[in-house]
């Protein structure tokens, strides 16, 4: 049976080559001098869905993400890669959106586009690392969700078998579709960009990018729906203004410390483990460890 | 992340040579692919956005999952069990990706699924390959013995094959056996024509580089009763047909990614490619140019690695209080490395735009008759590419071995142990002045063009190209060095004896070889500043190497061979 994918994903600061000038005074992210990126987790969900692709001949991968209009760039790498078409959700009023306004959001556009048999995204995003987007769209679609996806197994007789990898192994489960999968970094790396869809759709681009092409290059995109990347706005997919960007979000920061550990001090032990056990002991009750 | 391309400005400076504008047009025959592929490019711009674009993509494979598999490669190596070869594990994802990536076929047609690149770009991937792993460089550059199936198959061939290849097959060519070496001629391997008209390969191969590969392009004897390379043809054979086993892979000192195979051969179906008794005169010739300019792309790619490893440990590594890279004895090497790095590499890109030039020509000359202007440009580029592709093989892999050498040198005792990258590299490079031709058949392959004035001709081209600043007095020093080149030759042919010219070739030939280097990298310093000490450093080598050749020859006289035995 072919399928219908959406795969959820984020353009996010390179957090993972941070340099000096990475965090504003204040203690927020300069995003400006951080490369953006295709979130890596979001990644590992494309790949399952270019896999459940391969399998299932006539299914579609489409990226959905939203963001700046710049996101576009993810969508093309997320095509370069082999998904099919894309949609950058994007909006002023989206802006400033916490994980319960975003899930929101990309709840309504999920809805907007309809028909669709699995939702895939990363487990989390390494700009906020909260893992809470995916299952938060899952309880908003009433859908099943099953997370910390490693592999899908299979898909068959409506139903999608998933192996979960947890702290202390590896389990199965098996859940009806439509669901959201939310998928791990130990699942397998996505597949490189390919060279021939690159020369194809390096074209393609969002209504805010063709606007600033050369007149021929915007005609070209005019004239091929392979080349056009969506933009949705946050009337287009019947948003709630009330539930939506900061409005929307309960989420407020107080205030961002830099905390620099200066503690110095050294404990000596006897070679025993009595002390030894008593040291764990204490590293658990001020849980520095467990 | 790093990225082995985009880490390299001078890799973007040779891809954008002049000469690529003409290359391009003619390639992409004046861009009408564009009507028929929705990847081919539109205009020249576009050509070349696609072959930066693509060479991202292997640049960033390499410098992330290729270079990092590349210690375990070289660790596991390949084996052989039940009559097969079997890759390393990291050989394998190598290979996986590079399909995935599309970047197999690379060169070939757009109607066989090929990218349809010029020879340039490609080769510039298999310098960025070579860097990141020198054995997998070997794997995936056999994709050039497609290029001979396209020059020399029938169409039906063409068809059969190349998509295949295009789909990431891979390849061999099954040339060396155990009496036959350097010395083609004495092939053994026994083509036999059934009453049906087809053939069966019987015998023995060794030494094949993936010997194990989905298609072969196998040199054998159709022509009972013959000895000399007259009697040998080219012929496919397809894995799928079976035939051939592997008795045994070699246990070698690098490049243990790449396995060495020993095949056997029991009435394995095969196809004849193009003429009969053309097999080792023609095809294997042409066969052979090109896997000769991918060794000089492969050395080129050792030299990268290799100058990044010194440099990197000589900025880090602290003695008497400060980095080693501050003591003269330590930066003179570096620069030297560098040196011959840009060289090799400026004459590598010039080599490869020169076969571009004829070898579209003669793709061309296939779909129409050439007009008398093309076919005199396609003469003389074609002729300018044999001469400059034993330079660019010979004295590439000569440097990159030098190179190599003194990578472990900046180590120190670190460099002599397991762990380092430096350790395998020397090992790795070891090869490239050996396979396709030894540095000394090199020299065999470039004399004649010492003789012929080709060389030199070629130096007065350049010289006329025009320098300024601080080019001006090296521009004037590498015409005092091609006096002195001329002095060198017309003595070594004025005695008329073989063997003192045979005895004199190396000398003569690095002279030639060094000298062009030199002036290409003064050119590339015209548009690329900061190559100008680089192109200095190697001037200074250049006059030191064609004045100590230039003494021994002038000293040398033919009664004097007695004393080397000869």
């Amino acid at each position: 049976m072919s399928l219908n994918i959406i795969v959820l994903a984020k353009q996010v600061p390179d957090t993972r080559n941070v340099g000096k000038d990475a965090m504003k005074e204040d203690g927020t992210i300069n995003r400006a001098a951080l490369p953006a990126i295709f979130n890596p987790e979001d990644l590992n969900a494309l790949e399952q869905a270019l896999r459940l692709k391969e399998t299932h001949p006539g299914s579609t991968v489409t990226l959905l993400t939203m963001g700046l209009p710049r996101a576009a760039e993810i969508v093309r790498e997320a095509i370069y890669r082999g998904a099919d078409k894309g949609i950058v959700l994007t909006d002023r009023a989206l802006g400033g959106a916490d994980t319960l306004a975003t899930s929101y959001s990309l709840a309504q556009a999920v809805r907007k586009h309809g028909n669709y048999d699995l939702i895939l995204g990363g487990r989390q995003a390494i700009d906020g690392d909260t893992a809470q987007v995916g299952p938060q769209i899952a309880e908003k679609l009433a859908l099943p969700q099953v997370t910390y996806a490693e592999d899908i197994l299979e898909v068959a007789d409506g139903k999608v078998k998933v192996l979960r990898r947890l702290e202390h192994g590896v389990e199965t489960v098996v859940a009806p579709l439509p669901c959201v999968i939310t998928v791990n970094g130990t699942a397998a790396e996505c597949r490189p960009r390919n060279a021939k869809r690159v020369m194809k759709y390096k074209r393609a681009a969002s209504p805010s990018e063709v606007a600033k092409l050369p007149e021929n290059v915007a005609a070209a995109v005019a004239a091929n729906p392979e080349l056009q990347i969506q933009e949705w706005g946050a009337a287009y997919v019947e948003a709630d203004p009330q539930q939506i960007g900061l409005a929307g979000s309960p989420t407020k920061v107080k205030a961002i410390e830099n905390v620099v550990f200066t503690a110095k001090e050294s404990l000596c032990l006897g070679n025993n483990d009595e002390q030894i056990e008593n040291l764990i002991k204490d590293l658990i009750a001020n849980h520095t460890i467990g | 992340m790093a990225n082995f391309y985009t880490d390299n400005p001078s890799l973007k400076h040779h891809l954008n040579h002049p000469l690529m504008q003409k290359i391009v047009a003619l390639k992409e025959r004046d861009y009408t692919d564009a009507e028929k592929f929705d990847y081919a490019p539109t205009d020249f711009a576009d050509a070349m956005d696609n072959y930066d674009k693509v060479l991202e993509i292997v640049g960033e494979l390499c410098g992330t999952t290729i270079a990092e598999n590349a210690e375990g490669v070289d660790h596991q190596g390949a084996s052989c069990s039940d009559g097969r070869a079997h890759y390393a594990d990291g050989t394998v994802q190598n290979l996986d990706l590079c399909r995935k990536a599309g970047l197999m076929g690379m060169a070939m047609p757009r109607r066989f699924g090929g990218l349809n690149f010029p020879i340039t770009p490609y080769i510039m991937a298999a310098e960025i390959v070579s860097r990141a792993d020198t054995g997998f460089e070997n794997l995936w550059g056999l994709q050039d013995c497609a290029e001979t199936l396209y020059e020399f198959g029938s169409e039906e061939q063409r068809a059969k094959y190349i998509p295949r290849v295009c789909e990431g097959e891979t390849m061999s060519m099954d040339l060396t056996e155990p009496d036959a070496g350097s010395d083609l001629q004495s092939v053994m391997l026994k083509a036999t024509q059934k009453e049906d008209g087809t053939w069966v390969l019987n015998g023995v191969k060794r030494f094949i580089t993936n010997g194990d590969s989905d298609i072969h392009l196998v040199l054998a004897r159709s022509e009972e009763g013959t000895k000399d390379g007259r009697g040998l043809s080219m012929f496919i054979y397809d894995k799928r047909n079976g035939g051939v086993t592997v008795r045994r892979i070699e246990n070698k000192m690098g490049i243990k990614g790449s396995p060495t195979c020993e095949l056997v051969y029991k009435n394995a179906p095969a196809e004849l490619c193009g003429s009969r008794r053309m097999g080792l005169i023609k095809y294997v010739m042409a066969l052979m140019n090109g896997a000769r300019l991918g060794i000089a792309a492969q050395s080129v790619g050792v030299s990268e690695l290799a100058y990044r490893e010194a440099y990197q440990y000589a900025l880090e590594r602290r003695q008497f209080g400060k980095a080693i890279i501050e003591f003269p004895a330590v930066s003179e090497m570096l620069a030297t490395m560098k040196a011959k790095l840009e060289a090799s590499r400026c004459l590598l890109y010039e080599t490869s735009r020169f076969v571009d030039m004829y070898k579209i020509y003669e793709d061309i000359a296939r779909e129409r008759k050439l007009n008398d202007e093309e076919r005199a440009e396609m003469k003389y580029y074609s002729k300018l590419a044999d001469a400059l592709t034993p330079l660019a093989k010979g004295l590439g892999s000569e440097y990159c071995n030098q190179n190599a050498y003194d990578c472990i040198q900046v180590h120190g005792g670190s460099g002599f142990m397991k762990d380092y990258a430096c350790e395998r590299l020397y090992r790795d490079a070891r090869i490239t002045s050996i396979y396709e031709g030894t540095t000394q058949l090199q020299v065999v392959a470039a004399i004649r063009y010492v003789t012929s004035g080709a060389y030199l001709g070629l130096m007065q081209k350049y010289a006329e190209e025009g320098f300024s600043g601080k080019l001006a007095p090296l521009a004037e020093t590498l015409k005092g060095l091609s006096a002195m080149y001329a002095e060198a030759v017309e003595k070594a042919t004025a005695a008329n004896d073989q063997r003192y010219l045979d005895f004199l070739a190396r000398k003569l030939v690095e002279m030639a070889g060094t000298i062009i280097m030199a002036y290409l990298l003064l050119l590339s310093a015209k548009t690329e500043e900061s190559l100008t000490a680089t192109a200095t450093v190697y001037t200074k080598m250049a006059q030191a190497l064609c004045e100590s050749h230039l003494t021994f020859i002038r000293n040398f006289s033919v009664d004097q061979l007695a004393d080397y035995g000869i």
